[in-house]
C-alpha cells in the first residue's frame, strides 16, 4: 500500500477530494460555458438599438420619445453627455421613487448599451455630448481648482467633497470614487438639483482643474491621522 | 494555608516609618538645599502643611483634573505654536510645501499655519494636540460641571467656587472660538463673518460696535491680530488667575467626599498628598497628555488646508462651529424669522440676538445664581462636605438633566445638516423636531429623571429592609422554595441610609403673632411653594425602627444570618 | 413595637477595616509589582528615545499605510506615538506604583469650620474700623467725597482712549450702506466671473446655470475682501414662464433680463455667503443655519431663521452683449442692523 492509500481514512481526505472535485467541475464549466450573448451591434444601428433600449426602459416615465410625463422630465436637448452620467452612475433608471436619485454602484447596462442610448437621446436634440478622453484627463492647475472648486461647488458638496445637505431630504453627494468622465459631465449637463457648469461658466481648462484637484485631495494622505469622514467640527466633537 | 501563612504574611508594610519619625541621614543632605530656601522664605511650616493633605479618592474627582491638565497642555502647546504663527491678515502668495494651494493669495496667519501643518518638523502634531486639548478641555470642564451640580458639591461654603467655575466655563468656550478662529481659514473665517452678523443684531449700538471690534469694514485686518492678543494673553492670564483661585479654594474647603462608613461632615478621608496623591495626581497629568498626544498622532483634527483661506464669497456644506458653540449655533437654526421685526423704523433682530448674543450670558447667570436658588427654596444654610448621591435629591437631579437636555437639543440642532445627510432624511424635518423638542424634551426628561430617581431610593430601601437578593435558592423541609436575601452589612447599609430628606418648609400664614400679615408674606408664600416642588414625593431613608418591624414580619425568616461583621443587635432583640 | 432602645436614625459605623493588597503581605507580589512599574517605565524611557531618532531620522513627508486609518504622514504618527508612550509609560508607572506599593490604609483629616472665630472676626473689623477712624475718613467729609470721586474716575482715560481708538463709528452705517457695485458716474459696471475675473454675455448664461459673480471694480480694489463681503452677487437663470405670476415674480422678472436675475449672495439672516442653489426647485439654501429663499419669488424667505430676502441687483445688457449693473443694490446687503432702514 503506498503512502497515499495509507491516509485513504484521513478525516481530510474527503475535504479534499470534495475541493477538487468542485475545482475540476468549475474549470471545466468556465471553460465550456456559453459566452454570453453580444449586446453591441453595428455603430449605423446604435441610434435605433438606443431608441428600443429607451422604449423598454425608460419611456414608462420619460415619454416614448423622451418628451416627458407626469413622472420624468424632458431629455429633449439634455445631450448624450447626462445620459452617460446618469445611466453610467447607476441613478437611471430610478431604482425606486425618492427625492433623490443616488448613485448606485451596480450599473445594469454596459457602456456599449449607454452609448447607444445617448446617440438616440442626442438624436432628438442637439445637447452636451460625452467628453473625449483629452478633454477629461487634461492636466489642469490644481491650486486653480481649489479656487474654483471652493467658490462653485464646495457650499453643496463639502470642502474635501464628502457631500452636503440640500432641502426636504435631497443631497449633494460625495464626490469620492467618481470617474473624472462623470464629473465632467455631471457639470456640463446639471444632473437634477445641480446647477449647470456648461463651459461657458467654467471653461475646459477650470473644469481640468477641478477634477485635478478633487483626485489629488482624493489620492493625498491624511496627514493628521484618520480624517473622520471630513465633515468638519461635529465629527470631532462626537469622537472627542 | 491561611493561618500558618497570615502568621507569617504579617504586613511588609510594618517596617514602613511613620511620619513622625525623625529625618535619616540621606534626608538630612536634602534638607541642606531645602534648608537654604526655607531661611529665606519659611516654607516648611506651609510644606508639612500641604504635604499632609488628604484627598479622598473617587474617580468622578479627577474630571477637574482633566480639565486642569487639558489646560496647562493647550498653554504649553501653545507656547510652542505662538513661536511659529504670525498674526496677520496681510495677505500674501503661498510658497510652502503644500501644492493644492500653491500661488494662493491667503493671508499670513493661514500660511504661517500651513508652515506650521507641513514644513515645521512635529508642528502638526503639536497644532493638534493643542487643539485636542481644548476640545478635551471643554468637554472635562462640562462634565466636572455636571459631577459638582448632580452631587450638590456647589452648596455652601462653595458657592464662590461654582461662580468661579461657570466663569472659568464662559472663558473657555471664548478662549477655544478666538483660538480657532486664528487661522483665518474659510471654515472659522465663516464663523468670524457670523459673529459680526451677531454683533450687528444687538440694538441701538451694534453697527457701532461691529465696526469697532473689526477696525472697520468686515474683515479688515484687525480682527486676527486682536483675536490672537486675547487668545494668547488675555484670556490665558483670567483662566489662570480664576483657576488658581478655583484650587486655592478647594484647598482651603478641603475636597468634599461621598457619604460612606467613617465619613463624616467633619472629616476627610482618603489618601495624603505624599506620597501617594503625588503618584496619583502627578501619574494623570501624564496619562492625560499621553492620550491626547496619541490622539493627535492618529486621529486629524482642524485641517484647514483643506478648508482653504478665508475669502467671504466661498463657503463650506457643514459649517459648524466646533462642538461647545455647537448649542449657540443650533439656537440660531431654530430660532424662526417672525422674531425680526421693525419698531419705529429701527430694526430689532430676535431671531440672531436672542440666540447669539443673550442666550450664553442668560445661560451662564442662570447656572451661576443657582447655588443661591437653591439655598433660598430648601432654607439649607449649614456648610455641606459630604456629597449627595443624585437618586437622593431627585428635583435637583431632573431639573439637571433637563436643562442638559435643553442645551443637547440646541448642540444636535447644529449638526443638522450632518444628520441629514447621514441618516438620509429631509433637513427641513429634522429642524422643525428640534423645534418642538427644545420645549417638549425638558419637561420630558424632567418628569422620566424625577420618576427614575424615586424609584432607585425605593429600591435602595427595599435593599436595606430586605437584603440584597443572593441568588441562593432554599427548599424547606415542607417544599417551600425562598431565594435568600443576605442582610447587608454595617457599612454597606450605611451608604444606603446616610443621607437626610428634609421636609418641604411649612406653609406659613402669612400673618404674625398679631395677626398683621407680614410684609415678605408673598414670598414666603412663594418660597414655600417652591420648596414643596421641589421635595415633592420625597423617599426617607430607613430608619433603625423600620428595620426592627421589617424583621418582625412573618416572611422574614428566609433572612439570613448577616454576612461579615455585621451581626447586629437589632435583629436578636427584635427576634419573639 | 418601636423598641425605645433603638436609636433615631442609623449612625455611622467608622472606617471599615483595612484589607491588605496582594503586595503588602507576599514579597513575590511585591516584587512583581515593582517590576511591572519598572517595566512601564522604561517603555517610557525606550519611546523617548524613539521620538528622538524618529525626529531626525524621517523624512516629513514620508508617507505610512496605517490599517484603520489608510495613508498618513509617517513623521507625525512616529512622533505622536513615541510621545505618547513615553507619557503613558510614566503615567501608568506612578499610578501603578501607588496603587500597588504605596501606602493604601485610609487616613482622615479633621476639618475645621471655614467661619472663623468670632474673636479673629472682631479683631478684624475692629484694625478697619481703627485703621478708618485714624485716617480720619468719616471726620473728613471732603476727604472722603474727593477721594472717592478720583478714584471712580481715574479708569475713565484708559477707557476713552481704548474705545475711541479703535475706529471711527461715525463712518459705520454709510460703509454699512454702501457696495461697489454703486454707480458712481454713470457708467453701468459689468458683472466678472468670481474667480477668473471675466465678463459675462448674457448669451453665455445657461438656463439652470449658476455664476458667482462680483463688478468689474473689483480689479482696482484695495480691499478686495471687504469689497467681496459685501458685493459678492448669485446669477441665475430661469425659463421666465418659471417666475411666480404674483408681484414678487414680476418684479423679480422686471430687474433681471430675459430670465436672468442677479440677487446678493450675502444671506440676511447672519451674512454667510448663499451659494447652494436647487436648479429644479429654484430654491437658495444658506448653508449656515439653512435660510431657504425662492427664486421664483424675488427670493421671499421660504424656510430657517431668516426673516428678509435676499437683496436683488438690477441688471441688464451692454451694447456688446455682456451683462451690467446699472445701479447698484437698493437696500444694504447682509444681515440686519438696528439703523438698516436709516
Amino acid at each position: 500500500m503506498n503512502a497515499l492509500a495509507a491516509r485513504r481514512r484521513h478525516p481530510a481526505a474527503i475535504a479534499l477530494l470534495l475541493f477538487l472535485g468542485l475545482a475540476l467541475v468549475g474549470a471545466t464549466y468556465s471553460l465550456f460555458a456559453p459566452k454570453p450573448a453580444q449586446a453591441a451591434v453595428a455603430t449605423a444601428d446604435k441610434v435605433a438599438d438606443g431608441k428600443a433600449l429607451f422604449q423598454a426602459n425608460c419611456a414608462t416615465c420619460h415619454g416614448i420619445s423622451a418628451e416627458g410625463t407626469k413622472s420624468g422630465p424632458t431629455l429633449i436637448g439634455v445631450g448624450a453627455a447626462a445620459v452617460d452620467f446618469q445611466v453610467g452612475t447607476g441613478r437611471m433608471p430610478l431604482s425606486a421613487p425618492n427625492v433623490q436619485a443616488p448613485r448606485i454602484e451596480q450599473v445594469k447596462y454596459s457602456q456599449e448599451q449607454i452609448e447607444a442610448m445617448g446617440a438616440f437621446v442626442a438624436s432628438l436634440a442637439p445637447g452636451p455630448a460625452v467628453p473625449d478622453k483629452a478633454t477629461v484627463e487634461a492636466e489642469g492647475d490644481v491650486a486653480l481648482g481649489g479656487e474654483l472648486f471652493r467658490v462653485n461647488c464646495s457650499m453643496c458638496h463639502n470642502f474635501a467633497g464628502s457631500g452636503g445637505a440640500l432641502t426636504r431630504g435631497k443631497y449633494a453627494p460625495a464626490l469620492y470614487g467618481v470617474e473624472a468622465k462623470h464629473i465632467y459631465e455631471a457639470m456640463i449637463t446639471g444632473p437634477q438639483s445641480m446647477p449647470v457648469f456648461d463651459d461657458k461658466n467654467i471653461d475646459a481648462k477650470g473644469k481640468a482643474s477641478i477634477i485635478s484637484y478633487l483626485k489629488t485631495v482624493e489620492t493625498q494622505p491624511n496627514v493628521g491621522g484618520m480624517n473622520l469622514g471630513n465633515m468638519g467640527p461635529v465629527s470631532e466633537g462626537m469622537f472627542i | 494555608m491561611s493561618t500558618a501563612s497570615s502568621a507569617r504574611a504579617a504586613d511588609l508594610r510594618a517596617g514602613d516609618r511613620k511620619s513622625s519619625a525623625p529625618a535619616s541621614a540621606s534626608a538630612k543632605k536634602v534638607g541642606a538645599a531645602a534648608s537654604w530656601v526655607d531661611e529665606r522664605t519659611g516654607i516648611a511650616k506651609g510644606a508639612s502643611f500641604m504635604l499632609k493633605k488628604v484627598f479622598p479618592d473617587h474617580w468622578s474627582f479627577m474630571l477637574g483634573e482633566v480639565a486642569m491638565y487639558s489646560m496647562i497642555i493647550c498653554l504649553l502647546t501653545g507656547v510652542f505654536l505662538s513661536l511659529w504663527f504670525i498674526p496677520s491678515a496681510g495677505q500674501i502668495p503661498y510658497e510652502g510645501s503644500y501644492l493644492p494651494l500653491k500661488g494662493i493669495t491667503m493671508s499670513e496667519a493661514y500660511s504661517s499655519t500651513l508652515g506650521i501643518s507641513f514644513d515645521v518638523r512635529g508642528g502638526l502634531l503639536i497644532r493638534q494636540i493643542h487643539h485636542w486639548a481644548a476640545l478635551m478641555f471643554v468637554v472635562s470642564l462640562s462634565v466636572h460641571m455636571f459631577r459638582v451640580f448632580f452631587t450638590g458639591a456647589f452648596r455652601k461654603p462653595r458657592e464662590i467656587n461654582w461662580v468661579i467655575g461657570t466663569m472659568l466655563s464662559m472663558l473657555a468656550l471664548i478662549e477655544g472660538f478666538a483660538g480657532y478662529s486664528l487661522p483665518d481659514d474659510l471654515l472659522s473665517g465663516t464663523g468670524l463673518r457670523a459673529a459680526e452678523g451677531f454683533i450687528r443684531s444687538v440694538p441701538i449700538i451694534g453697527s457701532y460696535v461691529s465696526y469697532m471690534m473689526f477696525g472697520g469694514a468686515f474683515p479688515g485686518e484687525a480682527i486676527i491680530p486682536r483675536l490672537y492678543a486675547v487668545h494668547v494673553l488675555l484670556l490665558p492670564a483670567v483662566l489662570i488667575g480664576l483657576f488658581t483661585a478655583h484650587i486655592i479654594l478647594v484647598m482651603v474647603h478641603k475636597h468634599t467626599q461621598y457619604s460612606g462608613p467613617g465619613r463624616t461632615n467633619e472629616n476627610v478621608v482618603g489618601f495624603p498628598l505624599m506620597p501617594v496623591y503625588t503618584a496619583k495626581a502627578g501619574g494623570f497629568f501624564f496619562l492625560v497628555f499621553g492620550l491626547l498626544s496619541l490622539i493627535s498622532a492618529l486621529v486629524t483634527i482642524n485641517p484647514i488646508w483643506a478648508y482653504g483661506p478665508y475669502d467671504p464669497s466661498p463657503v463650506t456644506a457643514g459649517s459648524q462651529p466646533d462642538w461647545y458653540m455647537g448649542f449657540a449655533d443650533g439656537a440660531l437654526r431654530l430660532l424662526p424669522g417672525w422674531l425680526e421685526f421693525e419698531i419705529f423704523g429701527f430694526t430689532l433682530s430676535l431671531n440672531v440676538f436672542l440666540g447669539a448674543v443673550l442666550l450664553i450670558p442668560v445661560m451662564y447667570t442662570i447656572t451661576g445664581a443657582y447655588p443661591f436658588l437653591e439655598r433660598w427654596i430648601t432654607g439649607d444654610n449649614r456648610e455641606h462636605h459630604i456629597l449627595d448621591r443624585p437618586r437622593n435629591v431627585p428635583t435637583r437631579t431632573a431639573l439637571g438633566v433637563a436643562a442638559i437636555t435643553a442645551y443637547l437639543v440646541l448642540m444636535f440642532a447644529a449638526g443638522n445638516d450632518i444628520i441629514a445627510i447621514r441618516l438620509q432624511m429631509s433637513i427641513n424635518d429634522i429642524t422643525r423636531a428640534f423645534q418642538v423638542l427644545f420645549f417638549v424634551a425638558p419637561i420630558l426628561t424632567f418628569w422620566v429623571t424625577r420618576r427614575i430617581c424615586l424609584s432607585l431610593q425605593r429600591h435602595d430601601r427595599d435593599k436595606v429592609l430586605h437584603g440584597r437578593e443572593s441568588g441562593t435558592l432554599v427548599r424547606t423541609p415542607d417544599g417551600q422554595y425562598y431565594e435568600v436575601h443576605e442582610e447587608l452589612n454595617d457599612y454597606d447599609r450605611w451608604k444606603l441610609v446616610g443621607f437626610e430628606s428634609p421636609a418641604p418648609l411649612a406653609l406659613p400664614s402669612g400673618k404674625d403673632a398679631n395677626g398683621v400679615a407680614s410684609k415678605d408674606a408673598k414670598k414666603e408664600l412663594r418660597r414655600a411653594k417652591w420648596s414643596k416642588f421641589f421635595f415633592a414625593s420625597r423617599v426617607e431613608p430607613v430608619t433603625p425602627a423600620e428595620l426592627a418591624a421589617a424583621h418582625h414580619h412573618g416572611e422574614h425568616e428566609a433572612i439570613e444570618t448577616p454576612a461579615g461583621a455585621g451581626a447586629h443587635a437589632i435583629k436578636q432583640a427584635s427576634q419573639d | 413595637m418601636s423598641d425605645p432602645r433603638l436609636p433615631a436614625t442609623f449612625e455611622n459605623p467608622g472606617l471599615p477595616p483595612h484589607v491588605h493588597r496582594a503586595a503588602d503581605t507576599d514579597p513575590r507580589a511585591a516584587k512583581r509589582a515593582e517590576r511591572q512599574v519598572a517595566g512601564l517605565f522604561t517603555l517610557s524611557i525606550l519611546s523617548t528615545i524613539g521620538f528622538i531618532v524618529s525626529y531626525f531620522a524621517v523624512k516629513n513627508d514620508t508617507e505610512a499605510f496605517i490599517p484603520f486609518i489608510g495613508t498618513t504622514n509617517l513623521l507625525n504618527v512616529l512622533l505622536g506615538v513615541f510621545l505618547a508612550l513615553a507619557l503613558l509609560g510614566i503615567g501608568f508607572g506612578a499610578v501603578h506604583w501607588a496603587k500597588t506599593l504605596m501606602p493604601d490604609e485610609e487616613v482622615v483629616e479633621e476639618r475645621h469650620p471655614i467661619r472663623s472665630d468670632d474673636e479673629s472676626r472682631a479683631k478684624a473689623v475692629g484694625l478697619l474700623e481703627a485703621g478708618a477712624e485714624s485716617a480720619q475718613l468719616n471726620r473728613r467729609p471732603l476727604l472722603k467725597a474727593t477721594a472717592g470721586t478720583a478714584l471712580g474716575l481715574f479708569a475713565l482715560p484708559l477707557g476713552v482712549q481704548l474705545a475711541g481708538s479703535l475706529g471711527n463709528p461715525t463712518k459705520a452705517l454709510d460703509e454699512l450702506k454702501s457696495t461697489i457695485w454703486d454707480v458712481k458716474d454713470g457708467k453701468p459696471i459689468r458683472l466678472v466671473r468670481d474667480v477668473e475675473r471675466t465678463p459675462i454675455k448674457a448669451a453665455d448664461v445657461s438656463i439652470g446655470a449658476v455664476f458667482h459673480v462680483l463688478p468689474e471694480t473689483i480689479k482696482e480694489s484695495h480691499h478686495v475682501l471687504e469689497d467681496k463681503a459685501k458685493a459678492a452677487v448669485l446669477l441665475m437663470r430661469l425659463h421666465p414662464n418659471d417666475f411666480a405670476a404674483d408681484d414678487l415674480g414680476k418684479k423679480a422678472k422686471s430687474w433681471g433680463y430675459e430670465g436672468i436675475v442677479a440677487y446678493s449672495k450675502i444671506c440676511t439672516h447672519v451674512g454667510c455667503p448663499v451659494g447652494l442653489y436647487e436648479q429644479q426647485t429654484h430654491h437658495l439654501l444658506c448653508p449656515c443655519h439653512q435660510s431657504t429663499f425662492d427664486v421664483t419669488r424675488d427670493c421671499e424667505v421660504i424656510f430657517g431663521p431668516a426673516k428678509r430676502p435676499l437683496p436683488q441687483l438690477k441688471i441688464t445688457v451692454d451694447a456688446e452683449g455682456y451683462l451690467v449693473a446699472p445701479q447698484g443694490f437698493a437696500e444694504p446687503v447682509g444681515p440686519s442692523y438696528w439703523e438698516r432702514k436709516k
